[in-house]
């Protein structure tokens, strides 16, 4: 298996961004995705910015690719995909069909992102067919989920022939609004959100009314409250994930990456913390943990 | 405009027929529709009785096979439009990729609508589901501004169509775990958002709190009216603030977006509630019949009484326009 680290889904500032990737050049990490993909109107890295660091990236031996915007509303946005989709250089990761369309009309290939509807091996053809190299499985789908869809691929279509890469660390992205919901926890509108959400480099926790950790709001996305957390199940990913993608965090990403790629060459058991999750992955409640 | 109604049962198809709907859309009894309550929908027997009915008064009948197949069990997805064509139905409203690619093979002649869970906001997206699969409706979520429709509206010329009232969900449709993520369940799934299994009152004292899947989603004191936990609209805290964090319990309404909504050449305003009551739809059939039949007059006016008639009926007895007005997001 090879290890992947996540575009970054909060909004950091830019030097905090460039010291991230400039530690990512000499992780353990194979591939690398960069870009927004959560809101528009974060400009900290413009698109020559993130072309750089790609480029930089390259050549310290990773594979990049430029991830997208899961939520397009606006033609401006929809300009903004085309010309990362035209950069010439990098496979983009599509997370809304719009990029899908974008890329196999000009027969380019693409990674299938997580907030892409897959949930059946017939759909993943059509993917396959239009160009797909690599599938980013959809957040709420586990183990025997994907067991029995690649037994079906492999019976309908023949051999897999593209790569699947799993978030396994990281708070899920849960769902993609009109409303941006740091704003509204600052009492804002949207439109008057002085990009508030860059002082919220982890999102902003939302609990229950007993205490409980539900959410994280981080703009227009609502994420797990809860980290995902599969070190535990690397050992059963054996033949069905290629790729295990690691989610950035503000601290401690490439300590989790170490213990990922530990855990590859040496499993042992991990507790996992009271805010850690893998339920997803087991088949029951995504907020729930199988110890 | 086409007014499109919802129906869970065959007394509420007869309500929405009697009170003026041109088209109706309905489920199979089971997990293929994202309506997949208990004592909901339509057996093999009933959908032809429903489909007999919408036929006789030369209305449409729309059969809503909206979540996505399984892995191992796709017939089952494929038996079900199978057997829409097979009544007749003139419109199938379909999100997954492998059955849309399915029945525009197998059915060259199906009309296909793109089911708002499929969440194409964008020109692009709605191009790549008419390109590959000839889709002829587009259902939009909700979550673009009226200008954004607007836009939209300029740029394809496949049909739209837009929900006009009831339960407002208020993530990109179709993109939303959060339902699977407290209780393993979601509508792309299961076909059901916050299951009525998972939750649970509970009166402490004064007050009652609501629960899903044991998860605490509100309090309520004795003066404050207790909605069902749909898990977006339970109020949380964020730092110090106790609030909703995500949406209140509202409906949408955008009676008074009609015009706009003619003028860009929406096609149809689709009524939300399959779950509903025939009395509920029978209501909102009614306020909206009149309402299209009013916007194709000159001075449209919202009528005070069909306001009120909706607020009654509304989540929270309040409404919103929702994303279509920007100050909502």
């Amino acid at each position: 298996m090879q290890f992947s680290l996540g575009a970054i889904q909060y909004y950091w500032p830019k030097d905090q961004v460039e010291a991230f990737y400039q530690q990512a050049a000499t992780s353990q990490a194979e591939h690398i995705y960069l870009g927004e993909t959560v809101c528009s109107k974060r400009r900290e890295l413009k698109m020559k910015d993130w072309l750089k660091l790609a480029q930089e990236l390259t050549q310290a031996g990773k594979q990049v690719v430029i991830s997208t915007m899961a939520l397009l509303e606006a033609p401006s946005e929809i300009s903004v995909l085309k010309r990362y989709c035209d950069n010439g250089d990098f496979i983009i990761e599509a997370n809304d069909i719009s990029a899908v369309q974008i890329l196999s009309q000009q027969q380019l290939p693409f990674v299938c992102g997580q907030s892409i509807n897959i949930y059946n091996a017939s759909s993943l053809n059509y993917m396959r067919k239009l160009g797909m190299m690599r599938w980013v499985v959809p957040v709420e789908l586990g183990h025997d989920w994907l067991q029995q869809l690649k037994q079906d691929y492999i019976n309908q279509f023949g051999d897999i022939d593209f790569d699947i890469e799993l978030m396994a660390y990281g708070h899920l992205p849960l769902a993609f609004s009109a409303r941006c919901f740091t704003a509204r926890s600052e009492d804002r509108a949207k439109d008057d959100c002085s990009l508030c959400c860059i002082k919220y480099p982890e999102g902003r926790e939302t609990l229950s009314q007993d205490g409980q950790v539900l959410f994280v709001l981080n703009g227009i996305q609502t994420q797990s409250g809860k980290c995902s957390n599969l070190i535990n199940d690397l050992p059963n990913m054996h033949g069905l994930i290629d790729i295990i993608r690691i989610s950035p965090q503000i601290e401690g990403t490439f300590e989790v990456l170490n213990q990922f790629v530990q855990q590859q060459q040496n499993p042992t058991k991990h507790q996992l913390t009271q805010l850690q999750t893998n339920g997803y992955w087991h088949n029951i409640a995504g907020m729930l943990a199988q110890q | 405009m086409e007014l499109l109604a919802p129906a869970g049962s065959l007394p509420a198809v007869k309500a929405a027929l009697e009170h003026g709907a041109d088209a109706i859309y309905i489920g199979l009894k089971d997990d293929t529709n994202a309506r997949h309550f208990a004592g909901l929908n339509f057996n093999q027997d009933k959908i032809k009785q429903a489909a007999n009915l919408i036929q006789q008064q030369h209305k449409h009948l729309h059969v809503a096979i909206n979540t996505f197949a399984h892995p191992g069990q796709h017939k089952r997805w494929q038996y079900a439009v199978d057997q829409a064509v097979d009544i007749g139905a003139k419109a199938l409203i379909i999100a997954d990729i492998a059955l849309l690619d399915y029945a525009a093979n197998r059915y060259p002649n199906a009309e296909l609508h793109l089911s708002v869970q499929a969440s194409a906001t964008s020109a692009p997206a709605i191009e790549f589901y008419r390109n590959n699969f000839g889709v002829k409706r587009v259902v939009l979520p909700r979550v673009l501004s009226m200008h954004q429709v607007k836009q939209l509206s300029r740029t394809t010329d496949v049909e739209l169509e837009v929900f006009a009232y009831g339960s407002l969900c208020i993530m990109a449709e179709g993109r939303c775990y959060l339902s699977s993520y407290m209780t393993g369940e979601s509508p792309n799934t299961t076909g059901a958002c916050s299951p009525a299994k998972y939750v649970e009152w509970q009166e402490q004292g004064d007050i009652l709190e609501s629960r899903l899947n044991n998860v605490v989603i509100d309090r309520y004191s004795p003066d404050e009216n207790a909605g069902y936990p749909t898990l977006c609209k339970g109020r949380f805290q964020v730092a110090d603030n106790t609030y909703h964090a995500i949406e209140e319990p509202t409906s949408l309404n955008t009676l008074e977006l009609l015009p706009e909504l003619k003028q860009c050449n929406i096609k149809a305003v689709k009524i939300e509630g399959r779950q509903r009551s025939p009395a509920y739809i029978a209501q909102v059939t009614k306020v909206w019949r009149q309402a299209l039949d009013a916007v194709n007059q000159t001075n449209y006016q919202v009528e005070q009484a069909w306001q009120q008639s909706l607020a009654n009926l509304s989540e929270g007895k309040q409404t919103t326009l929702g994303a279509l007005h920007k100050s909502w997001q």
